[in-house]
């Protein structure tokens, strides 16, 4: 496939005996957001670091961004934008000198680049904090820098490494809408590695899981949910007798006798849930409170992906 | 052509950074002062005897020694924050980047080089504050900057190939410690000849003592001859060997 953004075939890596990566394959259409997802320890950071030109892969056949990654790396470099997992910004300089730092190893000349660095201080929120050293930034504003530093070169594929690991909940979503804006307005191709998996549910089109070396599924969020079996309906009690009476016969999966809840497994039919509760109805129990989940991506992270206890 | 504009670029940043958090090179331009003031002040008198002279006269001997000492510790200095700065995320953002990949390198060679004159200058001051007088010609002091530009250069590049070496920055900061010592084992102090044999014989053959030798011959207004090539060879020896090193360490 010419137009992918990356295509990986057969993409090993071991450091001595332990491998790391032991045969990944990967095609990500351009324009689209694809995540990466895998416990510590999976080897996703490798995978960028390899993807980014960081570090040589052992085998394997890779093109990034339309370049053969062992033989042009340099034509690799000059296409993609990295955004590591660690704040790559410099914090003895101002974020406005961070960008015409940038715009100065780009060759952009001195009025574009200080036009490229107006620009991105004002599109990620940083026109008021430009005069400022970088070290007095909020996470969450070295982390718009960061990317604000990664698009001074106006990358079409850009690798976002757990972009928002310890940021709050706001700045999360500030960072989401700033990823979602690049991939509508400008067209970018963002490969997204991260822990949340709330965070790719959101933003990707696609997602891989990776454990221990090798992707043990891949496909569009809903795709993976259906994998796994994971629905289930909790009921909590009103009173202890009722829950004493009925509850050895709900089939319930998991039960909590202190605070008088069950969990049922349900594949999600309004059927079986209205058996369920016409059941409790004649049984004459009193139920305090009724919720039904739907299986999400952390049912389908935890059955897919088995790594030792650390 | 991109390799020097983009190493212009990095020493840029390393100024900045200078201009911004001045305290590392105060610290170590503080170490050379205090040497100096010990052995004019406190050792000079029986020092200046030793060499046939008075306490003015040991200055004199002494503050060529001591203005290399000084590209010692700035040396450490260098180590650190090159060491430092490889633990930020921006090394990884620039080796990522399509740039000349030695500029980050050599931006950090050039911002040292720079601290480590703006060090020595504050030495020669002390120096002359205290009674040095140089017999030096316009000629002598460009060839004076010229040894100590040399010999800096090597030293720094040596630094920065210690600092990719070590795995910490503590250990960056005690890598380059040995040479603070290479003064001493040389002509920085006293004359070798009044050294026991084997000693004597590292003091007349470490890279060091022809550096000296030359500062100490250029400061009196004679001229430098041998251990003027000597010194540039060694300065090349050990640029290169530097280089080298740090290349293939930051390669890695």
């Amino acid at each position: 496939m010419a137009d992918a953004a990356i295509s990986v075939t057969g993409l090993r890596k071991a450091y001595g005996p332990h491998r790391v990566l032991d045969g990944i394959d990967l095609t990500i259409p351009q324009g689209t957001i694809f995540s990466l997802l895998g416990p510590n320890g999976a080897g996703k950071t490798t995978t960028v670091q390899i993807l980014s030109t960081l570090i040589k892969a052992d085998a394997g056949e890779i093109r990034v961004a339309g370049h053969d990654l062992a033989a042009e790396p340099d034509k690799v470099r000059a296409a993609i934008g990295v955004t590591g997992q660690f704040s790559a910004v410099d914090g003895f300089l101002t974020g406005e000198e961070n960008l015409r730092l940038m715009a100065d190893l780009l060759h952009l000349g001195r009025a574009r680049g200080r036009a490229r660095a107006r620009d991105l201080l004002k599109r990620f929120g940083l026109t008021e904090a430009a005069g400022k050293p970088a070290a007095t930034y909020s996470g969450g504003m070295r982390r718009r820098l960061d990317l604000a530093m990664t698009m001074v070169g106006t990358p079409r594929l850009i690798f976002l490494d757990e972009p928002t690991t310890g940021l709050d909940p706001r700045s999360r979503r500030t960072m989401w809408q700033i990823v979602r804006d690049l991939v509508e307005q400008d067209g970018v191709t963002i490969f997204l590695t991260t822990q949340y998996l709330e965070e790719a549910d959101e933003l990707a089109g696609r997602i891989a899981l990776l454990s221990q070396g090798g992707l043990v599924a891949e496909g569009t969020p809903d795709e993976l949910k259906r994998l796994v079996p994971g629905g289930r309906v909790v009921v909590r009690f009103a009173d202890a007798d009722g829950y004493r009476r009925v509850v050895p016969h709900l089939g319930a999966s998991s039960r909590n006798d202190a605070t008088l809840t069950a969990q049922i497994p349900n594949e999600g039919g309004v059927r079986t849930l209205k058996k369920l509760l016409d059941w409790l109805d004649d049984q004459a129990v009193e139920v305090a409170e009724l919720t039904v989940h739907s299986p999400d991506l952390d049912d389908v992270f935890l059955t897919l992906t088995k790594e030792p206890a650390r | 052509m991109n390799a020097v504009v983009d190493s212009v670029t990095m020493l840029r940043r390393q100024v900045k950074h200078i201009w911004r958090y001045p305290t590392l090179i105060i610290t170590f331009a503080a170490v050379p002062v205090v040497f100096l003031l010990l052995f004019v002040f406190v050792l000079g008198g029986t020092m200046g005897v030793g060499i046939g002279g008075d306490r003015a006269a040991y200055t004199g001997y002494l503050t060529p020694g001591i203005l290399i000492m000084t590209v010692a510790a700035a040396a450490q200095g260098t180590a650190i924050s090159v060491a430092t700065d490889m633990t930020e995320g921006i090394i990884a953002r620039f080796k990522t980047m399509a740039i000349a990949r030695v500029s980050v390198l050599t931006g950090h060679v050039l911002g040292a080089m720079v601290q480590t004159f703006i060090a020595m200058a504050v030495v020669l001051l002390a120096a002359l504050l205290i009674g040095f007088r140089p017999a030096a010609s316009v000629l002598d002091w460009l060839g004076v900057a010229a040894v100590l530009a040399m010999f800096t250069f090597a030293i720094t590049w040596l630094a920065v190939a210690l600092a990719l070496m070590s795995k910490s920055v503590a250990t960056a900061s005690n890598l380059p410690m040995p040479l603070m010592m290479l003064p001493f084992l040389g002509s920085g102090f006293v004359p070798p000849e009044s050294m026991p044999a084997g000693l004597r014989w590292f003091a007349e053959n470490q890279p060091f003592t022809p550096v000296i030798e030359s500062l100490r011959a250029l400061l009196d207004g004679r001229a430098p001859g041998a251990s003027l090539a000597q010194a540039a060879v060694w300065s090349a020896v050990i640029a290169l060997t530097g280089y080298l090193l740090a290349r293939r360490l930051y390669n890695r």
